[in-house]
């Protein structure tokens, strides 16, 4: 599957993939705008779990028979089979976080300002995603090696 | 107590800049840095800012400024701030006061008033891209003769010949133990020495064994004075056996490794307790003469069947070249002296500040000694202590080393800032600890890589000055004094580095 994956052994917990995932998804692409100035803030799609010493940041896993889909009630999520990426469509998500619950890696995050889910979208537009580009100790790394 | 002490360093934050993301609370293991939930506000605490750095170069927006504190007492010049805090901290707890890295005092730097030479008409310099330059240096002993036989058209050595080390470029990592730092730290060095063509020392706290058969044939394994690690295995999995007599930021003094360092792995590395202080003697008990020194030495050959060259190492002090020419004559086959400036993980700071002799004097007087006495091809040298730039290794080299030890200079490429907190074991850079949290902010991938970058930038600009000078390969370099000149060194100071003056 296509996905980021996580070196925990190198992972020193610093939140850097979350600050710049909410780069990735703002407006302006700009760390100082997107914090400062955009209103609504992007929610992270990734989240460093924490039991320290032991640090882990958690992505979807774009998984081949994932949950999510399974139990989002208006299609907004679905796999391509192409790609094999778990895609979501906002326009149809009706913010009833059934997909947060189905999710067994807790890789789906709410946007409660929109009423939204937000999931990491491996920063389709950009190539390399954002957060593996930003991770200043390699913890991270883009997998994709889907064959469909 | 209420302390009467200064902060050190001002943290500055600009609050235009500051989008509380919390890098810098976490990255800091002083405790500096703290987000108030309540107030959504970062606050900064200095007093415990140790300058390292780290904040600042995390900080993804450069919100973040650590300079030194301005607050001063009267300036002083005999008592500076530096005295006064010392001072009251002593007063305040009545310990010697520590400190880590290496010696940070005015000390004149004899690297910094030496110049080289370069070939103007009358000889022609080489240019190292196109033509091939020679780094690689063997380390150990040499024939007094060279005896060949010739058959026909194969010509073949008779001389019997001792163990010689090949190294592809004359700089080596220095004695760094697994336990005083990160196994991090110490794998990259073993990494990054494999790749490269070189040699790491594995300091006193020995090889672990998941290491020896990748790379052992990188190792210089170290016998000190507490003996942590050494058994027939660890002395035989290695390229070179050292032993450590003394080291350029204490001599004379033995190491402490505080049993909370001491986890399973180091404790079974060392062949210790789990949890025991691990204390170094401060001389070897078993070597009180030159006499006793040979004993140890031949111990190590007999146990490594002559296969190896011993390595001796002492500190740089006053009657260094006797002590060197003793240390020959008793059988070691490599001399590494380490000076003034030498790094420590740990050391009174009265003793890292005035204990020892700054290596260019020690390296020169050591080089002349042995031949005058004929005895220098019986020994390689290796110079350590604050080697900063490759300028420095060819100096060193022009002095007579035969290659240097990088200590400090190989802890900077991996992230080491010299904040000289190494004895606390809180390093922010992953590199002097072994709290988990930290050590994992050094991947050993990165680091290493870091390491093999600098080798190969010092490799090339060496080549080139090399090439400058008209020589061909760094064995024509050493011990030639006549490619150096001193520039603002007293006549003293020339007569003992045995270089003429600039003009002359």
């Amino acid at each position: 599957m296509p996905r980021v994956v996580v070196k925990p052994e190198v992972c020193i917990g610093c939140h850097l993939c979350e600050v710049w995932c909410v780069v990735a998804h703002s407006r302006s692409k700009n760390i100082l705008k997107a914090f400062l100035y955009e209103t609504p803030r992007p929610v992270p799609r990734v989240v460093v779990e924490e039991n320290l010493p032991f640090t882990l940041p958690v992505h979807c896993r774009h998984c081949s028979e994932p949950s999510c889909v399974e139990a989002c009630i208006s299609g907004a999520l679905y796999r391509d089979p192409l790609t094999g990426r778990v895609e979501h469509d906002a326009g149809r998500c009706v913010g009833c976080y059934s997909c947060v619950m189905a999710c067994p890696y807790g890789a789906v995050v709410m946007d409660e300002v929109n009423r939204k889910i937000a999931r990491c979208d491996l920063c389709k537009e950009m190539g390399e995603p954002t957060c593996v580009k930003q991770c200043p100790n390699r913890a991270l790394v883009y997998q994709d090696s889907f064959t469909s | 107590m209420f302390s009467h002490l200064l902060p050190e360093f001002l943290v500055e934050r600009r609050s235009d800049r500051c989008i509380k993301c919390r890098v810098c609370e976490r990255q800091c293991p002083n405790g500096v840095h703290h987000y108030d939930t309540e107030l959504d506000l970062m606050f900064s605490d200095e007093s415990p800012c140790v300058g390292c750095q780290r904040c600042v170069v995390f900080c993804p927006t450069n919100a973040l400024s650590v300079y030194p504190h301005p607050t001063t007492y009267r300036p002083n010049a005999s008592w500076t701030r530096e005295k006064l805090q010392d001072l009251k901290k002593q007063a305040e707890t009545g310990g010697v006061i520590l400190t880590g890295s290496g010696n940070d005092k005015p000390y004149r730097i004899y690297w910094d008033h030496l110049v080289l030479n370069a070939s103007q008409v009358t000889n022609p310099s080489i240019d190292p891209l196109r033509e091939p330059m020679e780094l690689r240096t063997y380390l150990g002993r040499k024939p007094d003769t060279l005896e060949v036989e010739v058959c026909g058209d194969k010509v073949s050595i008779t001389s019997r010949l001792s163990p010689n080390v090949p190294v592809e470029t004359p700089i080596l990592f220095s004695a760094m133990s697994y336990g005083a730092i990160s196994y991090q730290a110490f794998v990259s060095l073993a990494m990054a020495a494999k790749e490269f063509g070189t040699l790491f020392n594995t300091g006193e706290g020995g090889l672990p064994r998941e290491m020896r058969e990748k790379f052992g044939q990188n190792a210089i394994v170290q016998c000190a004075s507490g003996r942590f690690g050494v058994d027939p295995e660890y002395l035989n999995s290695a390229a070179v056996v050292e032993i450590k007599i003394g080291q350029g930021a204490k001599p004379g003094i033995g190491g402490h490794l505080p049993g909370e360092k001491v986890a399973a792995n180091i404790a079974l590395t060392r062949m210790i307790p789990e949890g025991t202080d691990a204390l170094s003697p401060a001389p070897q008990h078993d070597i009180y003469s030159i006499e006793d020194l040979s004993m140890l030495i031949y111990a190590l050959k007999e146990a490594t069947n002559y296969e190896k060259p011993v390595s001796v190492k002492i500190a740089a002090v006053h009657n260094v070249a006797a002590i060197a020419s003793g240390i020959v004559r008793a059988g070691a086959d490599i001399v590494a002296i380490d000076g003034l400036r030498g790094g420590t993980g740990a050391a009174p700071k009265a003793i890292r500040d005035n204990v020892g002799i700054p290596i260019e004097l020690a390296l020169a007087a050591v080089d002349r000694r042995l031949r005058e006495e004929g005895i220098r091809h019986k020994c390689s040298i290796i110079a350590a202590s604050g080697v900063r730039c490759s300028a420095d290794v060819i100096k060193a080299i022009a002095l007579g080393a035969d290659a240097v030890y990088i200590g400090s200079a190989a802890l900077v490429a991996m992230g080491c800032t010299l904040c000289q907190k190494c004895y606390t074991g809180k390093c922010a850079w992953g590199i002097c600890t072994q709290d988990p949290y930290l050590t994992r902010r050094l991947n050993p991938e990165i680091a290493s890589q870091r390491l093999v970058n600098l080798l190969r930038g010092w490799s090339h600009e060496i080549k080139e000055m090399l090439g400058g000078m008209g020589i061909n390969a760094i064995e024509s370099l050493r011990g030639n004094r006549e490619h150096l000149r001193g520039v603002g060194l007293e006549g003293w100071e020339l007569d003992v580095l045995g270089v003429k003056g600039a003009g002359e």
